[in-house]
């Protein structure tokens, strides 16, 4: 293809680690015996649950439904019995428990009633509701959810589809480019129809040529066009990847869709098509299973299998040291393997110490800049290195420390070996800290002036009472409406992940201030409901022609090949 | 808590140093056999006192000894002092620069990375400093000196003090190229070349090897040498364009040895100079056009350790004033580039 790309700075090189998990078609998995399902699988609120433990559920049947504006549905990923509700350990890296849904499958994987969605005559907003209530979230790793990303339907100009997969060691969305391209690209139309976009690129890094090839046959006359990217960790940073397809730089703090450009992952696209072409809830993800094990590969696999059933399947190696949940570059190491697969799990790298060797011990930065050349941010990471380790927290934020992306290119290539991302991560979070003790103190201030002037009114209405000509007894002030801050729940999270938290935050407190008795989100609590009412065998019957459409797609693709 | 990225392709540090260490072979391979094995000694004098040096003062820090010491910075270190002294000066002058050097150039400050001038050059400054006679006492090459010192003469002259009967210091002396260039020039006799000027090019060409051979590894950012010889060559032609009866052109001052040492092994540590890309020309550029003032206009023979160290206090300057635009914040860019 002819496009001009425009390289971003730095980047690296990693050996890709690809070959060992891309050669076999994507697999299967008998059913666990126990499904545990977080209620957060995505950024921003976790979702409430509607079932109590005792109930039987269908495949697909809806669990929790979202809470608040930054939140998404969750489903039950096949039929059968709820038995607890309670804290589980879920992926995260310092073995947190959130709430989860515990499912014991029943074997029968009957369905909930499946509609497709007419996305053509529906309306933004609706296509929107649809796959919040679908539960559609980012799947490329960030997991925020997708239809926050569909805009107002004002339309943009440019649609990325983010095909890069720069990460070591991770192969699920290049093998659901070869294996279900047709489907993708039909997901692709959507999307575009649905934005209105004018031009439509897939980015692809060049060491996935079949899945380029595939793409580009699925694509046919369609007016997409897949670019092949030079192999450069980090090409599938969101900013890094739109900067390279269209030369736009995002500017800091802002989004995409300010540029007219928005960006979704391939994953994310197929979902979005199981979603609204066949009514399927996300129920499932490719995970690439791969490091020590004897059958490294991709699965398909229901959300909540439990890790370690993935990592048997694969057959991890007595000599695994530990497990990473995500790339080795921006991943994180799995404190057990007790938690349940979540939207955002990717891959799951079993660690050896031959693949793996221990990092030599940390020496003193030179200042050598290496990690200044390869940052794609353009930071300077030594000082913001050096103002993390003094303490000085503010100088580094100045330095716009909160621009970093913590993909790590700067410590991979540090020859004093300097954990350079824990650092930041550190410094963010004694920095949001700083953030919420300001505003908790400014809270407080608030509060107590709000309390003085309840004092001074009521004393004012004693007052007056007193006083032979006394008025109508003044209701008592209600004290202004008070904002909380946000609670520092977690460990320090990538920027998105923080905007949405701030979002979310706000989002709860607005729900505060409006209604006091309602639950906040009693209003889209049905939706799922509401849409699979009307049960019409138009629709039924476009199921079919879809499914047979793309049967016969990939069936021409497979002949094609 | 160790997170991710859990890949490393980093070259150790340890690794580094020994490529620079390798990068200055053929250079002292050339002194070696410009100026005898007064050389080597020279360069074993200094390698042990800084080792030494370097471990009591970790040990007194209270750091892992062995980890630091064999990080082979103090080598490195080492190495350049003893590359810049007089190849027969006394024993002790080596070790007691290389004693300073890491200590007050080095380890006062917090040890490795953490200095803010370049070691070696602070152990440089003091001698010259305080035993301008003997820093200046250069042995001229074995093959054109008037007399001929084998081996054990050399070493009994390091060690010892002693010279064989019959040969004074000032029948073997030579005064440094430079020193020689402006004294030549000063007295109207013809241009140092064919004098000094021949032997001190075989140098330059050695540290010249090693220079290419560090920008090829990627261990040294071109900005540096570059900036350092081109500021020192645009001067030198300046001058000698204006007057050249009075000044040595481009062309001698870059091929005097000192000039492409510090232009690829002084002038490129990486700790003592600004990391931005601009910083680094600015940096370089100015310590070359330093060197050049000090050269031409100083009372000392050689400019390029002053000059370096003027420039290390102006890093931290540089560094602030030219930091690149970040990534999505470029001014007046709107995202289009
Ligand atoms: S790569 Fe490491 S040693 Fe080099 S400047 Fe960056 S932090 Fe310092
Ligand atoms: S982790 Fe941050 S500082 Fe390091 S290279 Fe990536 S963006 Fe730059």
């Amino acid at each position: 293809m002819s496009r001009i790309l425009h390289p971003f700075h730095g980047g690296i090189r990693p050996p890709e680690h690809k070959r060992h998990s891309n050669g076999s078609r994507i697999g299967s998995l008998p059913l666990p015996s126990q499904l545990v399902l977080s209620l957060r699988q995505h950024i921003g609120q976790p979702a409430r649950p509607i079932v109590v433990p005792g109930d039987t559920v269908l495949k697909g049947q809806t669990l929790a439904v979202p809470e608040g504006r930054i939140s998404s549905a969750l489903h039950a990923p096949t039929s059968g019995r709820i038995v607890a509700i309670e804290p589980r350990s879920v992926p995260h890296p310092s073995g947190l428990t959130e709430l989860c849904v515990v499912l014991v499958p029943d074997g029968q994987e009957r369905w909930v009633e499946r509609m497709p969605f007419d996305w053509r005559t529906a309306g933004i907003e609706a296509v929107a509701q649809q796959l919040c209530a679908m539960g559609v979230v980012g799947l490329g790793g960030a997991g925020f959810p997708t239809h926050l990303k569909l805009g107002s339907g004002r339309g943009i100009e440019t649609l990325v589809i983010n095909g890069a997969e720069c990460e070591p060691y991770i192969t699920c969305d290049d093998r659901l480019m070869r294996e279900r391209a047709a489907d993708l690209v039909a997901g692709i139309q959507i999307l575009r129809t649905l934005l209105r976009a004018q031009t439509v690129l897939v980015g692809v890094e060049d060491n996935k040529p079949e899945a380029i090839e595939a793409l580009q046959l699925a694509c046919g006359g369609a007016d997409i066009e897949v670019v092949a990217l030079p192999t450069r960790y980090p090409s599938g940073g969101a900013k890094q990847l739109i900067r390279l397809l269209t030369g736009l730089e995002v500017p800091a703090g802002t989004r995409a869709t300010e540029l007219g450009v928005q960006c979704f992952n391939v994953g994310t696209v197929y979902a979005l098509y199981r979603a609204l072409e066949h009514g399927e809830p996300l129920i499932s993800r490719i995970v690439t299973l791969t490091g020590a094990v004897a059958r490294p590969g991709n699965v398909e696999a229901l959300l909540g299998t439990p890790l370690d059933a993935l990592m048997q399947h694969a057959g991890a190696d007595d000599g695994v040291e530990g497990y990473l949940y995500g790339g080795p570059m921006m991943g994180f190491a799995l404190p057990s393997l007790a938690a349940g697969l979540t939207k955002s799990g990717n891959c799951i790298v079993a660690k050896s110490p031959a693949l793996f060797p221990p990092a030599p011990p940390p020496m003193p930065c030179i200042r050598c800049g290496d990690c200044a050349q390869v940052c794609p941010a353009e930071l300077q990471p030594m000082d913001l290195y050096w103002f993390a380790r003094a303490r000085q927290f503010d100088r580094a934020r100045e330095r716009h420390l909160f621009d970093c992306i913590e993909c790590g290119a700067c410590a991979y290539v540090c020859p004093s070996h300097i954990p350079l991302v824990d650092y930041y991560r550190h410094a963010k979070a004694e920095l949001w800290a700083a953030d919420a003790a300001g505003q908790a103190a400014d809270l407080a201030r608030r509060r107590h002036q709000a309390r003085q002037r309840r004092l001074e009114a009521a004393q004012q209405a004693r007052a007056e009472r007193r006083s032979p000509h006394a008025a109508p007894v003044p209701a008592v002030t209600s004290p202004a409406p008070v904002v909380l801050p946000p609670p520092q729940t977690d460990a320090p999270a990538p920027l998105d992940e923080k905007q949405a938290r701030i979002a979310a935050a706000l989002a709860r407190a607005a729900a505060r201030r409006d209604g006091a008795g309602q639950p906040p989100a009693a209003a889209s609590a049905q939706p799922v409901a509401d849409e699979a009412q009307p049960v019409a065998d138009e629709k039924q019957a476009r199921i079919e022609a879809a499914m047979a459409r793309a049967a016969q797609r990939r069936a021409a693709q497979e002949s094609r090949r | 808590m160790r997170t991710s990225p859990f890949l490393s392709a980093a070259t150790p540090l340890q690794r580094v140093m020994l490529k620079v260490l390798a990068a200055l072979l053929p250079g002292i391979a050339l002194q070696v056999w410009l100026f005898g094995i007064g050389v080597l000694a020279q360069l074993a004098l200094a390698s042990v006192a800084a080792l030494a040096t370097e471990a009591l003062c970790l040990k007194l820090r209270g750091y892992p000894v062995r980890r630091f010491v064999s990080d082979g910075s103090a080598l490195v270190c080492a190495w350049l002092l003893a590359l810049s002294l007089p190849p027969l000066a006394p024993w002790w002058l080596a070790v007691l620069g290389s004693m300073f050097a890491i200590a007050l150039g080095k380890q006062v400050y917090g040890g490795l990375g953490q200095n803010t001038f370049n070691p070696a050059m602070v152990g440089f400054v003091v001698l010259i400093v305080s035993f301008p006679a003997q820093m200046s006492h250069w042995a001229a090459p074995l093959a054109a000196g008037p007399a001929y010192l084998d081996a054990s003469a050399q070493l009994a002259h390091i060690f010892g003090g002693v010279l064989p009967h019959g040969i004074g210091f000032d029948a073997l002396a030579s005064a440094t190229p430079l020193d020689a260039a402006r004294t030549a020039v000063r007295q109207g006799l013809p241009g140092p070349d064919g004098m000094l000027g021949g032997t001190s090019a075989w140098l330059a060409l050695g540290w010249l090897v090693g220079g290419l051979f560090l920008l090829q590894q990627r261990l040294i950012p071109w900005q540096l040498p570059c900036g350092f010889l081109g500021a020192l060559a645009v001067l030198a032609a300046l001058f000698h364009w204006a007057d050249p009866a009075a000044h040595a052109g481009a062309l001698f001052h870059l091929g005097s040895g000192a000039a492409l040492l510090g232009a690829f092994f002084i002038v490129t540590d990486p700790v003592t100079a600004p990391t931005t890309a601009r910083g680094r020309i600015i940096y370089a550029a100015s310590a070359g056009a330093l060197t050049y003032l000090i050269r031409a206009f100083g009372n000392f023979p050689d400019g390029v350790a002053f000059a370096v160290l003027i420039m290390n206090m102006a890093t931290p300057l540089l560094d602030q004033l030219t930091q690149p635009p970040v990534f999505g914040r470029k001014a007046g860019r709107a995202g289009r580039s």
